[in-house]
């Protein structure tokens, strides 16, 4: 039996919105979320810019003593899956908890709970580290919370392939269920580690703009003059749901997911391989998985990161895989608004592809005003474009070589 | 104002913003549902405001609040 998956819920906290709306109104007016930042004191840092989360009260959607216990980057996942659940107009007792799972992707976990908890360790002792230190750290108590604040008891694990983290969880929870072991699950990611270490250790690696005059223009995919990725922090959240258990209920269907391909570079820590082969194959196997010629794809949400050799070998990358095809194809960094989610990237990524496929109108690259010649391919500089999209490909590509790509199709 | 202040850290601890019903009789557990891991953390805050120090075996026999407010003004 073939089974098929849609989507039928959404819910995202982002730099450039708190709701799926606001975030989508930033894309396509073209809305950069990055400015200074404002959690800790950056003047000994290179970089002291980023996209934070704005005005985001955990307690207009968590319990006030559940929110205490939770790192901010479980907060950002709880509070999104909250609004997918309340957006797919699913209630817990229309669902056989069993055959409803969790599946996130974080790249980094709980890292400003660890940066607090060592400070303690080194200032007042052993025996002052919180008994919630573990369980708020660890990566996967994410997924944890959100199936405990929805009473999901089907599949749940947690993804860590950095920066590609989401998109693999969303195609993992898309092959979940097809083959059958679920018929709802809640994927994608979340993040947040604009914090001290964190941002210290990105600039140690020299991956980060220093575009601190102008932290609008800092994040500039494709751009001749980009100079590295902008953090960002947030949460981008899926309800994926069988077709015949959405069409039973009668639920909104926002669109399909087809395709999921995923590789390895085994080449380098950090570097991209030469003419992104590794990123060639990941999308040339989501094609594959999906089983549609290249020539189906109108929008491709790259990864697009703003640094140097990202932005290059994805466009070689793109080429190789599109042929005569990559130049017909809209293709746009939305990373140049929301900075760099990491490990949520990918969640939030999908929901832009899923609202271009319902909307027809692709998100714009901003500050794509000296197009890099080595990136020549159609980035839909600077704004919105109307164009009917039956077809969205998403690539996630993290530290470690690892390669993600996802194909999600119009409803029909 | 042992009693008052240790309330107020189990309000705070536990996300409770009403505390007004709670009396030396108030068990952490039974009624206020803390777990384990909150009894820890409570336990953790009272010994740095009152500077006093609860060994594990002792905040074991701990019933209920009037327990705690009689082991720290004893330590004090």
């Amino acid at each position: 039996m073939n089974r098929r998956v849609v989507i039928t819920g959404i819910g995202s906290i982002t730099p450039i919105g708190n709701t799926v709306e606001e975030y989508w109104n930033s894309l396509l007016s073209g809305v950069s979320g990055i400015d200074y930042i404002t959690k800790f004191d950056t003047s000994d840092y290179p970089t002291r810019i980023a996209a934070e989360v704005k005005g985001f009260n955990p307690e207009e959607h968590i319990d006030k003593k559940e929110a205490r216990k939770m790192d901010r980057f479980t907060q950002f996942a709880v509070a999104a899956s909250l609004m997918a659940m309340k957006d797919a107009g699913l209630k817990i007792e229309d669902i056989v908890a069993e055959k409803f799972g969790v599946i996130l992707g974080s790249g980094i976990g709980g890292i400003e709970t660890l940066e607090n908890q060592h400070q303690r360790l080194m200032e007042k002792g052993v025996k002052r580290i919180s008994p919630f230190f573990i369980p708020m750290m660890i990566s996967n108590i994410g997924a944890g919370h959100v199936s405990m604040c929805l009473g999901a008891k089907g599949p749940n694990t947690t993804i860590v392939t950095a920066c590609a983290s989401s998109t693999n969880a969303i195609g993992e929870a898309y092959r979940v269920i097809k083959g059958g072991s679920a018929d709802v699950m809640i994927t994608g990611g979340m993040e947040a580690s604009i914090t001290p270490l964190s941002i210290a250790g990105f600039c140690s690696m020299k991956a980060m703009s220093t575009h601190n005059e102008a932290p609008k223009k800092a994040s500039r995919p494709f751009d001749l003059n980009r100079d590295g990725f902008v953090m960002g922090e947030g949460s981008g959240i899926l309800m994926l749901e069988e077709l015949d258990h959405a069409l039973k209920r009668g639920a909104k269907i926002y669109a399909e997911v087809v395709g999921y391909g995923m590789s390895a570079d085994a080449y380098h820590i950090t570097a991209p391989s030469p003419e992104g082969e590794g990123a060639a194959r990941s999308m040339e196997l989501a094609l594959s998985d999906a089983d549609i010629p290249y020539q189906s794809i109108d929008y491709i949400n790259a990864h697009g990161t703003s640094t140097p050799y990202n932005d290059k070998f994805e466009t070689m990358a793109i080429k190789s895989v599109f042929k005569e095809h990559a130049k017909d194809i809209s293709i746009s960094s939305t990373k140049s608004m929301t900075g760099h989610l990491l490990g949520a990237a990918g969640g939030i990524e999908a929901i832009a592809c899923v609202l271009a496929i319902k909307e027809d109108v692709i998100p714009p690259t901003i500050n794509l005003e000296n197009p890099d010649p080595e990136c020549d391919l159609d980035y839909t500089a600077n704004k919105a474009k109307k164009r009917e999209v039956n077809y969205a490909l998403s690539n996630s590509l993290g530290f470690g070589g690892h390669n993600a790509t996802i194909i999600i199709k119009k409803y029909r | 104002m042992v009693f008052e202040k240790i309330v107020e850290i189990i309000g705070e601890q536990l996300g409770i913003d009403d505390m007004s019903e709670v009396t030396m009789n108030t068990s952490l557990i039974k009624d206020l549902e803390a777990d384990s891991l909150d009894a820890v953390e409570i336990i953790m805050a009272i010994e740095d405001e009152f500077g006093v120090e609860i060994p594990d075996d002792e905040a074991e026999k701990f019933k209920n609040i009037g327990d705690i407010v009689k082991y720290v003004e004893a330590k004090k």
